[in-house]
């Protein structure tokens, strides 16, 4: 018989796991007896929710409102920010750009005429609230200013982490496959605004707008759609227009 | 990769409750709705807790099942899996529960 809980020596019939009865656990299982239990019930996402409410009270006092901008690497996310600081430079938009590494798309944000700081997550998937507060410090916004945060290239971990925004946009674009929403339902569920973008590329693929849009709906009822082309400016004036509605009263 | 993230927030969460006793075992709450893999926290548990008082505790993850409402037919139902349809062929739940990542107990020497 185990010495350990009275189950059977014979591998086959022990309730419990073998690795339980591996050399050094007897002693290990012995001395928990004389430990003791600390229930914590604590989520892990709560570090992150209060850098993210420290950020919303900063931009709250302030009157200034931030954007969360994901999507897949690739979906034009940057071209989408490019073409809206060109074509409608009154919104004043400032933008904190997220990439695991280098400066290119700060440097392509600036080089189109608006402010941008470029937080580098290394190893990281995503933007969290933590890094967005020292971002959005840096940043230093004027009151009533709307900040753009780009997050990660990714369809997944960006969903997760509340940075402390008003609304969410997801990119997609069409060469991605109009079946994503299925694919990445977290990040479906968790945007206010769906971007269809690459309109200019709609001939050459077989992308659904509709289906895309029906698929997105049903995880997110109420979710709003505009498809864009950042390239060639399909769609950007209705986009422009949201824009200025979630911007703050300045 | 956001369980090595939230790995490393797991064991400070850890070491703010143990003061610095040796932790044994730890017990995890996963809602299997949740965008979390927990294969992936057990391999990054041991990176991210070597060094600290959770140094080679013990990692138990209890997976919780996720409830939901679909939008179309309003029953109420068990979903394994994010990407579970109801038996209606609705995609368009609602969900009530499973998106838990808490940390329940720990044990301490």
């Amino acid at each position: 018989m185990c010495g350990i809980c009275g189950c059977s020596d014979k591998p086959e019939e022990q309730v419990h796991e073998r690795s339980a009865h591996a050399p050094g656990e007897r002693a290990a299982r012995l001395q928990l007896r004389s430990s003791s239990t600390l229930k914590i019930e604590q989520s892990l996402m709560n570090k992150n929710q209060r850098f993210a409410e420290q950020n919303r009270s900063f931009l709250a006092s302030r009157s200034c409102v931030a954007i969360n901008l994901m999507g897949s690497p690739g979906a034009g996310k940057t071209a989408l920010l490019e073409a809206l600081v060109r074509r409608v430079p009154e919104l004043g938009l400032l933008v904190l750009e997220g990439d695991q590494a280098t400066e290119r798309d700060a440097e392509r944000i600036r080089k189109a005429g608006c402010p941008a700081l470029q937080i580098n997550t290394g190893t990281g998937c995503h933007l969290d609230a933590h890094a967005v507060g020292h971002g959005l410090a840096q940043l230093a916004p004027e009151p009533g200013s709307m900040i753009i945060l780009e997050n990660v290239g990714n369809l997944v971990c960006p969903a997760l982490f509340d940075l402390g925004e008003s609304a969410r946009i997801v990119v997609l674009s069409v060469t991605e496959g109009d079946d994503k929403p299925l694919k990445y339902p977290h990040m479906f569920r968790a945007c206010d605004v769906l971007v269809l973008n690459k309109l200019d590329l709609l001939p050459y693929v077989d992308f659904d707008l509709e289906r895309a849009t029906d698929y997105a709906r049903q995880l997110k009822p109420g979710l709003e759609v505009f498809a864009v082309s950042a390239t060639r400016g399909d769609g950007l004036d209705s986009l422009s227009n949201w824009f200025r509605s979630r911007g703050s009263a300045r | 990769m956001h369980e090595l993230a939230l790995t490393q927030d797991l064991v400070s969460l850890i070491a703010e409750h143990c003061a610095g006793r040796q932790v044994t075992r730890v017990v995890l709450e996963v809602g299997k709705l949740s965008a979390v893999v927990p294969d992936a926290f057990r391999f990054c548990f041991e990176l991210c807790a070597a060094g600290t008082p959770a140094e080679g505790a013990e990692l138990e993850i209890v997976e919780l099942a996720g409830r939901a409402r679909c939008r179309e037919c309003e029953r109420e139902l068990t979903l394994d899996s994010i990407f579970d349809r109801c038996p209606c062929g609705s995609l368009s739940l609602e969900l009530l529960s499973g998106e838990q990542l808490q940390l329940r107990e720990v044990e301490v020497q």
